[in-house]
């Protein structure tokens, strides 16, 4: 067993783990952050996407002991203290960018990297973004729409 | 996943060091390693991270003009930093997989890996990269030595790759779109010293270079000296995603892509 040190959502947090513990098992089942989730376990779907010193990762294909040192987001970490949605999560309420949810933490956080890097992306740059994303429900539609109002642009109301 | 002693060494010596024992093995990015761990392909006893080594990151130009990029440099910052150097090499790197892998995977474990359909394996052969290690330096043209073998040796890691940068350039995929991956990908372009095409994703012997179209490019370099060319499809892979003629049609129509990305 080993320890790793790490800033979860601005806390300093530290845990016991394998070698083989990876991020997002540290972060479930140590820490309790369970926002963060497994789809697939192989890489493809994104369910598991946090942030790494602000980059997007997927965090069943990190090592915990990877992170030492490193400060990680997860969505738990995105809404404000006073519980006040971030813009993407609003947007994503506003526009129906969710039917069961369970794809949603990876989209926000991969959306809120893409935004960060590219206040204003393109309609195409979006889906683009998002290649390592999978959602079984939505179609992706009003995903897409709903980052592109978080970025401030037009968009058709939501029906 | 079998367990092992995971180690962070902060430089070269201390990484060649902690490799030298039973059974270890480099970690770069994890992006291919970890899911053949999960799936126990693999059983090292010691992970040796190279992700701690600052003198394995970054990007810079030598004295000769190539770009070097060190081996444990990931796809993202090859993507942004190389982009003023060696435009097309930029924009390969920004093309693998997606945000998330690029973030991770680094250029010296996609190069060791070799996997037939990546990506930076054309990008070295096309070139006619060097590909350093922390024995010797080894051109791309012996590197490359079938699907998923290398020259290199047990406890050999790549350090550094040097880029020769070509007059005119381009990658172009035609991707996978479950994986992401090439299912024909070609590196085309017009170095100082001649044109060289480097193909992945189709051949059986994994990235190669397509000496016809190399000649004809030299004779004229434009997407019309290819009119009419594809290599065979003996030896092309076939499995459930494309047949070996639709790989060997593909490679011809990708490559006349790639010339015309070049301009
Ligand atoms: C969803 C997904 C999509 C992808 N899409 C693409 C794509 O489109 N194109 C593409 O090219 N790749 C793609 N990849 C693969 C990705 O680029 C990997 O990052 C890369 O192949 C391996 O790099 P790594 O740093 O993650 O290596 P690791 O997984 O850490 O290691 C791979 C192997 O290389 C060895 N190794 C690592 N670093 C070194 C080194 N410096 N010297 C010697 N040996 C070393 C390791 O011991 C291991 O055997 C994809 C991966 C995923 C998960
Ligand atoms: S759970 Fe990590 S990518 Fe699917
Ligand atoms: S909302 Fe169900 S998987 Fe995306």
């Amino acid at each position: 067993m080993a320890v790793v040190s790490m800033i979860v959502n601005g806390r300093e947090v530290s845990a016991e783990v394998e070698g083989r513990t990876l991020l997002v098992e540290v972060l479930r089942e140590g820490l309790g952050l369970t926002g963060t989730h497994v789809g697939c376990d192989t890489s493809q779907c994104g369910a598991c996407i946090v942030h790494v010193d602000g980059a997007p990762v997927k965090a069943c294909a990190m090592f915990a002991l990877e992170a030492e040192g490193h400060t990680v987001t997860t969505i738990e970490g995105i809404a404000g203290a006073d519980g006040a949605l971030s813009p993407v999560q609003a947007a994503f309420k506003e526009h129906h960018g969710l039917q069961c949810g369970f794809c949603t933490p990876g989209m926000v956080m991969a959306a809120e990297a893409l935004l960060k890097e590219n206040p204003k992306p393109t309609e195409h740059e979006v889906r683009e973004y998002l290649e390592g994303n999978i959602c079984r429900c939505t179609g992706y539609h009003n995903i897409v729409k709903a980052i592109l109002a978080a970025s401030g642009q037009a968009v058709s109301a939501p029906v | 996943m079998y367990d092992f002693e995971f180690v962070r060494p902060t430089s070269l010596e201390a990484a060649i060091a902690a490799l030298a024992e039973e059974d270890a093995q480099a970690l770069g990015g994890g992006q291919t390693l970890i899911p053949s761990l999960k799936a126990r392909l693999a059983m090292p006893s010691v992970l040796v991270s190279l992700a701690g080594i600052a003198e394995m990151t970054g990007v810079c130009r030598d004295d000769e003009g190539r770009v070097c990029i060190g081996g444990a440099t990931t796809h993202a910052v090859v993507a942004r930093e190389a982009a003023a150097h060696f435009p097309a090499l930029a924009a390969l790197a920004g093309q693998i997989g997606d945000p998330a892998v690029r973030t991770r995977g680094t250029i010296g474990g996609s190069l060791a890996n070799n996997d037939p359909s990546a990506c930076y394996p054309p990008a070295a052969l096309g070139t006619g990269a060097e590909i350093i290690t922390n024995r010797r330096s080894i051109g791309a043209d012996d590197f490359f030595q079938g699907m998923f073998a290398t020259a290199l040796d047990e406890g050999e890691i790549i350090t550094e790759v040097r880029f020769p940068v070509a007059e005119k350039a381009a990658y172009v995929k035609f991707a996978q779109p479950a994986s992401r991956f090439a299912l024909v990908g070609v590196f085309a372009a017009r170095m100082p010293d001649g044109v060289r095409v480097a193909v992945t994703g189709a051949s059986e012997d994994g990235v190669f270079r397509w000496t016809e179209a190399e000649e004809a490019l030299s004779r004229e370099w434009s997407p019309e000296a290819l009119t009419g060319l594809a290599p065979g499809s003996d030896g092309m892979i076939g499995d459930l995603h494309a047949s070996p003629e639709y790989r060997a049609h593909l490679v011809g129509v990708v490559t006349r892509r790639a010339v015309e990305a070049a301009g």
